[in-house]
């Protein structure tokens, strides 16, 4: 068999529902297993050991929690526009599952980047709030989820709801390198990245190091979030087919 | 792939790229009203509009911050490396507000070619890093924070 049907193979493999239910029950333990021992080291080693600013002194350290959201926020809208953009292409029922699952997670993250920012801005800034390229592409990003998450609720049929979502998914993926790039293409009071460049980051390594604990340790709890939510989407939506009826009658 | 498909992922694509490219064009159109401040050279070039409020942004000009007689009214320079502007503000400043610290102001020009400024806030660049070390770099002669060519 080639290489290329293999990768079909498991292609069509994850995307029937029994196997993607059983296969995200046994790597949901090991994921918030790995959250809770990322996240403790992100967070001890972000807010004991990493050294203070030397303009901001301690108030730095909400970036442990602000740049992982933001990252986050940007990631989970390309999860969700991906998988409706495969939905609208190959029916594939299982993507529209993880992408509807995505929404309310996606929509939390970046309301608490921009909720950690306002809240960094006002001391360091001196504004809670300031019309830039940066801070107005990632407001329209929460309300692209929160316009996302009520087209879906606003249609009764499970089909129509997907198409109709995943097609506003796609038209908002335009957002997305627009948030990226604003602080490169347009002035801003944000600040440009300092992480863009990894061969010469503009953070100090003791700073980095839990920072990128931090980001893995937020990619795994979106990772169990979704495994969870995608589980219990899926019971849902097939609870009329032979699996669920066997799953439920032998447990 | 059946024809089907292919049909249907043409249309995804011609969507997405589509909409891209409208996008683009409208915010290159709308490119001057998307940055946030004017920098001095475009407001001694006078870019700027008159008699109306804009904001200004650049960094703070070393040994150019002086404080007027009521005490909480101060004047400093802002420049962009090329060209300078004199600044006036009456009010509490930000904290990471200091000589060679980028900041962005609000305010007007008064006729005099000075800009009022009712807001000041400070920009923070991207540069994260213990004290120690920002010491060692002002010592060496390399600071970040002194250093225009680093933002």
């Amino acid at each position: 068999m080639s290489e290329q049907n293999k990768t079909w193979l498991w292609f069509h493999r994850m995307g029937s529902p029994a196997y993607f239910y059983n296969f995200a029950g046994l790597l949901l333990p090991w994921c918030v297993i790995a959250t809770v021992i990322l996240m403790l080291i992100g967070l001890i080693g972000g807010l004991v050991y990493a050294p203070a600013d030397y303009q901001q002194g301690e108030g730095f350290r909400i970036i442990y929690v602000h740049v992982p959201s933001a990252w986050m926020s940007m990631f989970v809208y390309m999860v969700m526009a991906i998988n409706g953009a495969i939905f609208l292409i190959w029916h594939i029922k299982l993507s529209d599952i993880i992408a509807r699952s995505s929404a309310v997670i996606g929509a939390s993250f970046t309301f608490l980047a921009l909720a950690t920012g306002s809240i960094w801005g006002k001391p360091m800034w001196g504004t809670w709030w300031v019309w830039d390229a940066r801070l107005t592409s990632e407001l329209l990003l929460l309300f692209l989820y929160l316009g996302y998450i009520g087209l879906r609720a606003a249609i009764d049929d499970r089909r129509v709801a997907g198409k109709a979502a995943s097609i506003l998914a796609l038209v908002g993926v335009i957002n997305i390198p627009i948030i990226h790039y604003s602080v490169v293409w347009w002035n801003t009071l944000h600040q440009p990245a300092s992480i863009s460049k990894f061969d010469n980051p503009s953070i100090h390594i003791d700073m980095l190091i839990p920072l990128l604990c931090m980001a893995l340790a937020f990619k795994l709890f979106y990772l169990c979030i979704l495994l969870i939510n995608s589980r219990s989407e899926l019971l849902e939506q097939e609870k009329r087919t032979q699996w669920v009826k066997e799953l439920v009658t032998s447990s | 792939m059946n024809p089907k498909q292919k049909q249907r992922l043409v249309l995804v694509s011609l969507l997405v790229i589509g909409l891209g490219t409208g996008v683009s064009l409208v915010l290159m159109a709308l490119n001057e009203n998307i940055n946030l401040f004017f920098t001095p050279s475009q407001v001694v070039a006078g870019e700027v509009p008159t008699n109306q409020r804009f904001r200004i942004g650049g960094m703070v000009t070393l040994n150019s911050v002086e404080k007027l007689d009521n005490e909480l009214t101060v004047r400093f320079k802002l420049n962009d490396s090329a060209k300078e502007v004199q600044l006036e503000y009456a009010g509490i400043l930000p904290d990471l507000f200091r000589e060679g610290q980028g900041i962005v102001a609000e305010g007007k020009l008064n006729e005099e070619g000075i800009f009022i400024a009712d807001q000041v806030l400070a920009k923070h660049d991207e540069n994260y890093m213990p004290p120690e070390v920002a010491q060692a770099l002002e010592a060496s002669g390399s600071a970040y924070y002194n250093n225009e060519e680093n933002r």
